[in-house]
């Protein structure tokens, strides 16, 4: 195992003082604390690095220890020495319940030094789980997309993920799914995915909430006599009955023909119809001339 | 709003090894949510997280709550840069591989 200098990880001498050791530690630790670095690996192992070094040079016994034998480390005599002494530290160490570390936190050159785990560190971080860090994404649907719920294959950070969007979302609504974000630090849980959708509207229609608004040209015959008119719906098409002297603005609810309502199968908002009633262009003589007799009548 | 949902932060400050004043504090500054039900001041566990993030960053970095503050914005801003540039190159990959 390669000869670590915590000296060098601190960027102290080895004439450093208690407190330089503290100081610089603290500054590192602000720099690559995995809070600050959400989802930087090399952070991670740094503060892994810097922790390890603290807890070795703030601790005056492993001090000694680690200025003692560790620049000779390689040689057998100053290892036989080292083993002994990790031996007898492991006794004292094994009552200690100050900490929890794992021994994959620490180095091999650590383990082989200090025995792995010690007492008297006084940061947590090291063992601390840290949830991975959340991804967002957006997602660009069309109005006629979120009419059904469909299945969609996305590719967030490399990964395909594969899911179903329920009908009826909303412009600008977020989705969170939970455990596809980053990776957890530690062992913490993975972050969550959250996607914005952004409802694209290339129709004729007005999406208010559940509830479709539409305008529907009546010609002024229809409107004055009443009738019948065919009128798009999301869907489909539905034939409606105008009553005569329906007038311009006339507004009519067909409930349930509307957009479907997120996540309630079966279940759709309302459309509403806006007459507006068209006045015939290009008159020949002949209308104009019945028009006008029709005008004295009033 | 479900109760269950919350958790009393009596509880929390044992959990966690923390003054209530701390709670109090975070609160005013307006880095927590604090919800009273039934005369107990509670915290949303959705809120959990975040909370978990603060006390590590004030125990481990010795950071006092303006600093939690300020650097909880600047992490939101470092987020948001991030995720343009998630989206940016995710666009970006639409038109190469065309």
């Amino acid at each position: 195992m390669a000869y670590i200098d915590y000296y060098k990880i601190l960027g102290l001498d080895k004439k450093a003082s208690e407190a330089d050791v503290k100081k610089a530690y603290r500054k590192l630790a602000r720099k690559y604390h995995p809070d600050l670095n959400p989802n930087d690996k090399e952070a991670e192992k740094k503060f892994k690095e810097i922790n390890e070094a603290n807890e070795v040079l703030s601790h005056k016994e492993n001090r000694q220890k680690y200025d003692k034998y560790g620049k000779d480390w390689q040689h057998a005599e100053a290892y036989e020495k080292a083993q002994s002494e990790q031996n007898a530290y492991r006794q004292s160490a094994s009552g200690s319940s100050g900490n929890q570390y794992s021994e994959e936190d620490f180095s091999d050159f650590f383990s082989s030094m200090f025995g792995g785990k010690s007492g008297g560190f006084q940061g947590r971080s090291q063992n601390v789980q840290f949830r991975g860090q959340d991804f967002n994404a957006a997602l660009q649907l069309s109005l006629h997309d979120v009419y059904k719920t469909h299945k969609r294959t996305l590719t967030v950070n490399g990964k395909n993920i594969r899911l179903t969007i329920p009908a009826g979302v909303q412009d600008g609504q977020i989705i969170k799914i939970k455990g596809y974000g980053g990776d957890g630090v530690n062992g913490g849980p993975k972050g969550d995915l959250n996607i914005q959708f952004t409802i694209t509207n290339t129709t004729k229609f007005k999406r208010d909430g559940d509830n479709l608004h539409i305008t529907v040209a009546v010609d002024v015959y229809k409107a004055m006599l009443g009738g019948e008119v065919v009128v798009d719906t999301f869907d489909g098409q539905v034939k409606l009955k105008i009553a005569s002297e329906t007038q311009s603005g006339t507004q009519v609810k067909l409930k349930g023909k509307g957009f479907p309502k997120y996540k309630k199968e079966g279940q759709f908002g309302d459309l509403f119809l806006t007459y507006e009633i068209v006045l015939p262009k290009q008159l020949t003589e002949k209308e104009k001339a019945l028009i006008t007799e029709l005008s004295k009548l009033r | 709003m479900d109760n269950k949902d919350f958790i009393p932060i009596t509880q929390l400050c044992d959990h966690y090894t923390i003054e209530m004043s701390f709670f109090k504090r975070l609160h005013n500054e307006g880095l927590i949510e604090l919800t009273t039900i039934e005369k107990t001041t509670c915290l949303h566990q959705d809120k959990l997280h975040a909370f978990e993030k603060i006390v590590r960053i004030h125990n481990d970095l010795h950071i006092n709550i303006e600093g939690i503050d300020v650097v909880f914005n600047l992490l939101e801003k470092v987020d948001d840069l991030n995720n343009e540039l998630l989206q940016t190159k995710s666009r970006l990959s639409l038109y190469e591989s065309k």
